[in-house]
């Protein structure tokens, strides 16, 4: 898809260097950087550390992927992206600004079906951040319209939410998010509550979406081969707290490669980095030694 | 440890592929409902048939009792309830209570709202409004009464001060435990747009809490129908020109007892009128074609 197709990866130490290398342009400044960012919260008896020490680079247009396993933080790190949450430590800059509060150059798509506003119908739903910020009645429903029929639901206009399938309300959400047309368009696990056979068309239409318009986004999933179709580059996070362990190329395959060798090449590779976690810790707890393969299947 | 072993061993069967039925000939689909059971499905029609069971239960003990002074019969309630209204000036009480009624309801209802917004957006604002609402929710309005007499002396002031106390606590409980229960995802959402302060309250946690809040204003407006009936009753005249509870006290002194009832009735046919249409039609709109309530 993009003409670099180098494939690389970056270890957390040497991360910097190597990606001073591998930047598209030396001249283009990332539109969303972050420095060194450790990401607390509280519960009712602990401070957890959620992430610890995090960089990463996001440029236009791509479709940057957080991949790890739970608890590793990936959706703290995109609330503190999204400003519902301050770091501890380090900064997150966007276009060069520090994020201090969330906003609508970064809307969200969640994860939950709840995020639409029950008492709005669906065109009303995507007109509404619309004209919170300014723009008029109008244009808001023209653009809506547009998007509407961008994520095939032209026949649910004046549907309400709760008349939707699953898959369709998180339709609603994308073109919700789209139509504002952020800097970064932010997504926090949004297929993960669907079924196998929407979630599988649901990610085609997202690639669809951005072959026409390139937007740039976020992308936080637990699932290897989502992670895959979806990114054009993976951030593959440890647990506990979340630590950058990778940073890998993946733009070279889409949705019809999933089958293909190198891509369960890749996906084999990601699967060892996060299983070679899982081994590390076994060990250390049950101290003896395990048989890799059997681990593996127990793994799956 | 071989597992295919100890299973059962596969019993070889054919695979196929089954053809489409044709179902052009299957009639009954869908076959509509008997008249007989779509008129039991309006909720209008068995409410109002209940009502008909009562009165008529009403009107065979009053005759069996045969003593209007203490239990009048179901018709000449009716009459009386009637000559009242044409002739007396019931119509004119009712409509001074329920003017009362509103301008207290209203300044309840606008007080809670400024209490409930500032309790979600402060903490402690939330320690003021619990600690209020716990104290002050139990205490009844008719309680205040001679305090409220003592301060606004005889007239509508007193009686709109404590209808505002009967309003405002069970609404504020009712808006802020619906404020804490709309979901965290939509919270964020609402963030996400970039609304705030005010603007968050009013166009994200109030209609979202619209269920709670409804039922809130059901509440109060129990509440302060029952404040206002009871304190006209007690403090008769204490509203200039007197209201429903006034009728009602006047007529039990002079033993007219079916205008009594008649006034209570009254007070009934108000009450259902403003559950039944009014609450109604505000559900309907809101939160049954919202989804939020079935």
């Amino acid at each position: 898809m993009t003409d670099i197709r180098k494939p690389t990866e970056a270890l957390p130490g040497k991360q910097q260097e190597d990606r001073e290398l591998l930047s598209r342009d030396q001249n283009t400044r990332p539109l969303l950087e972050a420095r060194g960012v450790t990401l607390q919260y509280k519960t009712k008896n602990h401070l957890v550390t959620a992430t610890y020490r995090v960089s990463m680079d996001v440029f236009a247009a791509d479709r940057f992927v957080l991949l790890g396993p739970s608890g590793c933080g990936k959706s703290t790190l995109l609330k503190g992206i999204g400003g519902f949450l301050s770091p501890v430590e380090g900064d997150i800059r966007l276009g060069g600004k520090i994020v201090t509060g969330p906003g609508p150059d970064r809307m969200t798509v969640f994860q939950e079906f709840d995020q639409l506003l029950p008492w709005k119908t669906v065109k009303q739903n995507i007109m509404y951040p619309m004209l919170i910020n300014g723009v008029s009645k109008k244009e808001a429903e023209e653009r809506a319209l547009i998007y509407i029929e961008k994520v095939n639901l032209r026949k649910f206009p004046d549907a309400y939410p709760h008349m939707l399938s699953g898959g369709m309300k998180q339709r609603v959400a994308i073109a919700r998010a789209m139509v504002m047309e952020p800097d970064i368009l932010l997504m926090d696990e949004p297929f993960a509550a669907l079924d196998a056979l929407t979630r599988r068309q649901m990610q085609e239409e997202l690639l669809q979406l951005w072959e026409d318009t390139k937007f740039t986004v976020i992308f936080v999933t637990h699932s290897i081969e989502e992670a895959v179709i979806i990114g054009s580059r993976i951030l593959v996070l440890s647990p506990h707290p979340g630590q950058v362990k990778a940073e890998l190329n993946a733009h070279q395959f889409d949705i019809t490669d999933a089958g293909s060798t190198d891509f369960q090449a890749l996906q084999q590779k990601i699967h060892n980095m996060l299983f070679a976690e899982r081994v590390e810790d076994d060990a250390s707890v049950r101290r003896y030694e395990i048989d890799e393969a059997e681990e593996a299947t127990d793994y799956e | 440890m071989n597992k295919a072993a100890m299973a059962p061993s596969i019993i070889e069967r054919a695979e196929f592929e089954a053809p489409v039925l044709n179902t052009d000939n299957i009639t009954e689909i869908e076959l509509p409902l008997s008249i007989w059971e779509r008129i039991r499905n309006i909720t209008v029609v068995r409410r109002f048939s209940i009502l008909i069971v009562v009165a008529l239960v009403w009107q065979m003990y009053a005759m069996y009792a045969k003593n209007p002074l203490m239990f009048p019969e179901f018709t000449d309630m009716i009459a009386a309830l009637w000559d009242a209204s044409v002739n007396g000036d019931l119509l004119i009480m009712c409509w001074r209570s329920i003017q009362l009624l509103l301008i207290g309801y209203a300044i309840g209802v606008a007080i809670a709202t400024i209490m409930t917004t500032v309790a979600v957006s402060t903490r402690i604002g939330t320690d003021i409004l619990a600690t209020l609402t716990t104290g002050f929710s139990p205490l009844p309005a008719i309680a205040l009464l001679p305090l409220a007499l003592l301060w606004f002396g005889l007239g509508p002031g007193s009686m709109i001060f404590i209808l505002v106390h009967s309003v405002l606590w069970p609404l504020a409980l009712n808006t802020h435990s619906g404020f804490l229960s709309v979901s965290h995802t939509l919270r964020m959402a609402g963030r996400n747009f970039g609304l705030s302060g005010y603007q968050y309250v009013g166009r994200i946690l109030i209609p979202a809490a619209f269920p709670s809040i409804l039922s809130g204003l059901k509440i109060g407006w129990a509440f302060a129908w029952r404040t206002l009936i009871a304190a006209e009753l007690v403090f008769g005249a204490a509203s200039a020109g007197g209201g429903l509870g006034w009728f009602i006290f006047e007529n039990r002194m002079e033993l007219e007892t079916a205008y009594v009832f008649a006034g209570l009735t009254a007070v009934v046919i108000i009450g259902l009128v403003v559950e039944g249409v009014i609450f109604r039609t505000i559900e309907v709109h809101t939160v049954r074609k919202w989804g939020m309530q079935h």
